[in-house]
């Protein structure tokens, strides 16, 4: 079974946060993890464009507060141009 | 359920090999993960789980920095990435932002404190000449040479600044062309246009690297074009994040890094060994037969022959061939020698184990034929499961992942950066004739009643030298590269040895060896430093080439008496054992030298020069560069 685009995600920021993926919840966000900060809010929306094939606008990367937003943008964005 | 999951999670698997201290198997999963995924994350995953291994397993340490006029803060974890799958452990400091000027000017900067081993600096067209990028159609002809000129004067002034602060190679980007020059077609016209302006700063900064030691120009701009200058960039990134390159461009940014990274930490192959069929052909010789097996400039054999043509152009560039391959030794043997489609003849390979044994032991013994280290060997075959044998028998071994499409295959071996060289010697170039007047050598030695027999028909010449501008490179690349025949295994770049020939009291010297099978080059180094009565010798090494052919003897004779010329009344060295230089463990002793000291780093040795000096064999005629003999 594929994982979800919320679990993909929450794969990514595992990594790059260097925290378990199980400790990673919709609710996540730059309040409730240290290492997230301005830096790695960057890499985070790298690493998701590389992964999914798509680019963020400045707008989307300002509505992405927390692992949640994220992943809905995401969603959405896969919906409009299905590979 | 979960562990059920666990198992085929890569990820998972490495943190429990880390926390069970299981460092080897942890770093080889590590290298796995590597392999199969590339993006931003798995890096960033990467490059914490190699910081918690870090001194459990064996890295070479290495420091770079990088100044730069734009934020690329999100490469440099997938260039440590990449590093670790090269046996690096790269720290990395990252410049201010667009303080590349002061940093390089001020010897107290951050840069100079770091003290790196190399340097790049990273500069965007668009900060360096915005009145080229931005402005060029409001610019006379003479205003565009006048910020030509400015630019390449800075330029100047930074390498000039840059090299009598620091000894650390400096690796410089081109400027990149703008995607749509600023006057459209009209660019094209006209001498004067944007693209002329830009290439020429390029132009210079490949001047200046040919005139100057350590510094090495990085093709930005032949980088972003090789991608497609419209899909590099990323506009919305540049005007939020100041990051100008797109997310899926990070990566060959990196990798092109490395590539600069592998030679000069001497990470590198020296020979390409390849299996035969469908591989270097199409087909399987054995069952499809001379005229069955695809190899031809149509498709589907054009691809093998490009292939051929990339190994053709490494062993040009001093990279050895050898082939491994399980076949029928008379039906390869038939297409190597006949095959009309073959590039590639017997005579290319310097080695050859065609037959039905296990390719890890091919490699093995083609290493100890070629004498050179395992780590020195890449290895390039079509079949997965031959790679994942070599990969598991023989972990220092550089194996290359073919991908399944055969177009793709020269494309692959272009660019493993195992092959990449910052500099060519002649050596280089005829490295695989050598070898072959080697083959020719080994049989006449078998001929001989004694050793001695031998030695004098061998008539070999050796020509001793003080280090010279033409020499320089050489010397720099066999401390680096020499593992086996080496007392100290001291790793020098040409800025230190042109910095210890400077010195007062300090020699160093070169060896060039010619015997009746040909010349063999510059094989041999040493450096010695005068102190007291001692001349203490603090480099010593020769190329396996011409390893026990009392070579060796005659260069440490010429030592003892040079030193003697000079009143000293002791020569004295260390023996620092590696892995790898056992073959010259016994030298010291050898020749009549005292043990005075051994410690965990190795043992200390003199000898009286007051008593028997050494001397030279009495084969070997020593002729000195001032036309002199002795």
């Amino acid at each position: 079974m594929k994982p979800t685009v919320f679990e993909q995600i929450r794969r990514i920021a595992s990594d790059l946060l260097a925290i378990p993926a199980e400790r990673i919840t919709a609710e996540s966000s730059p309040q409730s993890i240290e290492a997230w900060d301005s830096h790695q809010h960057l890499n985070l929306v790298l690493a998701i464009e590389d992964k999914f094939n798509l680019q963020l606008s400045p707008e989307e990367i300002e509505q992405m507060k927390n692992i949640g937003q994220i992943a809905k943008i995401v969603e959405g964005k896969l919906k409009a141009t299905p590979s | 359920m979960a562990s059920e999951l666990k198992k085929f999670d890569l990820r998972a698997e490495i943190d429990e090999l880390i926390s069970a201290g299981a460092a080897n198997q942890a770093a080889r999963r590590i290298l796995e993960l590597g392999r199969k995924e590339s993006g931003p994350a798995s890096a960033a995953f990467i490059v914490e789980r190699v910081e918690r291994l870090h001194g459990k397993i064996p890295l070479l340490e290495y420091r770079l920095a990088i100044l730069r006029s734009f934020t690329l803060e999100p490469a440099v974890p997938m260039l440590r990435a990449a590093a670790f799958s090269c046996g690096l452990h790269l720290q990395v400091h990252i410049g201010d932002f667009n303080a590349y000027a002061q940093e390089i000017l001020d010897p107290e900067s951050s840069l100079y404190k770091f003290a790196p081993n190399a340097v790049i600096l990273a500069v965007r067209t668009a900060d360096l000449a915005p009145d080229l990028w931005q402005n060029f159609t409001a610019l006379t002809p003479d205003a565009v040479s006048e910020a030509t000129e400015r630019v390449c004067n800075s330029f100047r002034q930074w390498l000039q600044a840059f090299r009598e602060r620091s000894q650390a190679a400096l690796i410089v980007h081109t400027l990149e062309q703008p995607p749509r020059p600023a006057s459209g077609l009209l660019d094209s016209q006209s001498p004067a246009s944007q693209t002329e302006a830009i290439q020429n700063i390029n132009r210079e900064l490949r001047q200046m690297a040919g005139e100057r030691r350590g510094l090495y120009v990085f093709d930005y701009d032949a980088l972003v074009a090789r991608y497609g200058r419209l899909r590099w960039q990323d506009d919305r990134k540049w005007l939020t994040a100041r990051m100008p390159i797109a997310a899926d461009h990070l990566i060959h940014l990196s990798r092109e890094w490395l590539r600069f990274l592998v030679p000069l930490t001497g990470k590198i192959a020296k020979a390409l060994v390849v299996d035969l069929d469908n591989t270097i052909w199409g087909g399987v010789i054995g069952e499809d037969g001379m005229t069955g097996i695809k190899l031809s400039p149509e498709y589907p054999g054009a691809a093998y022959l490009e292939l051929q043509r990339a190994m053709l152009d490494l062993s040009r560039r001093g990279i050895l061939l050898a082939i491994c391959s399980k076949n029928n030794l008379d039906d390869a043997m038939e297409a190597l020698e006949k095959h009309p489609g073959m590039l590639l003849r017997p005579q290319h390979f310097s080695a050859m184990r065609i037959n039905w044994n296990e390719k890890s032991q091919g490699l093995c013994e083609i290493a100890a034929e070629l004498n050179i280290g395992i780590d020195s060997l890449a290895f390039l075959d079509d079949n997965p499961v031959e790679r994942e044998q070599v990969r598991s028998a023989l972990p220092d071994v550089t194996v290359i992942d073919l991908p399944e499409d055969p177009l793709q295959y020269a494309a692959t071996l272009r660019e493993c950066p195992v092959f990449e060289r910052l500099t060519l010697s002649a050596e280089d170039q005829q490295r695989n004739a050598l070898y072959g007047k080697q083959r020719e050598r080994a049989q006449a030695e078998q001929s001989f009643q004694s050793k001695e027999d031998f030695y004098r028909f061998l008539e070999q010449e050796a020509e001793i030298a003080p280090v010279s501008p033409s020499t320089l490179a050489r010397i720099a690349q066999l401390t680096q590269k020499t593992n086996q025949f080496n007392l100290t295994t001291r790793r020098y770049t040409e800025q230190q040895v042109s910095a210890m020939a400077g010195r007062s009291g300090w020699q160093v010297l070169s060896i060039r060896v010619r015997d009746r099978f040909g010349d063999h080059g510059l094989v041999g180094v040493a450096i010695t430093r005068d102190e007291d009565e001692a001349c203490e010798i603090d480099t010593f090494l020769l190329s396996c080439r011409v390893i026990g052919r009392t070579v060796e003897t005659a260069l440490l004779s010429n030592l003892a008496h040079s030193a003697v010329g000079r009143g000293r009344t002791i020569l004295c060295g260390w023996f620092l054992p590696t892995k790898k230089n056992a073959p010259s463990r016994e030298f010291y002793s050898r020749h009549g030298f005292e043990l005075k000291m051994q410690n965990s780093e190795g043992s200390f040795w003199t000898l009286d020069l007051k008593g028997q000096p050494i001397a030279c064999p009495e084969w070997i005629k020593i002729t000195v560069p001032n036309g002199g003999e002795n």
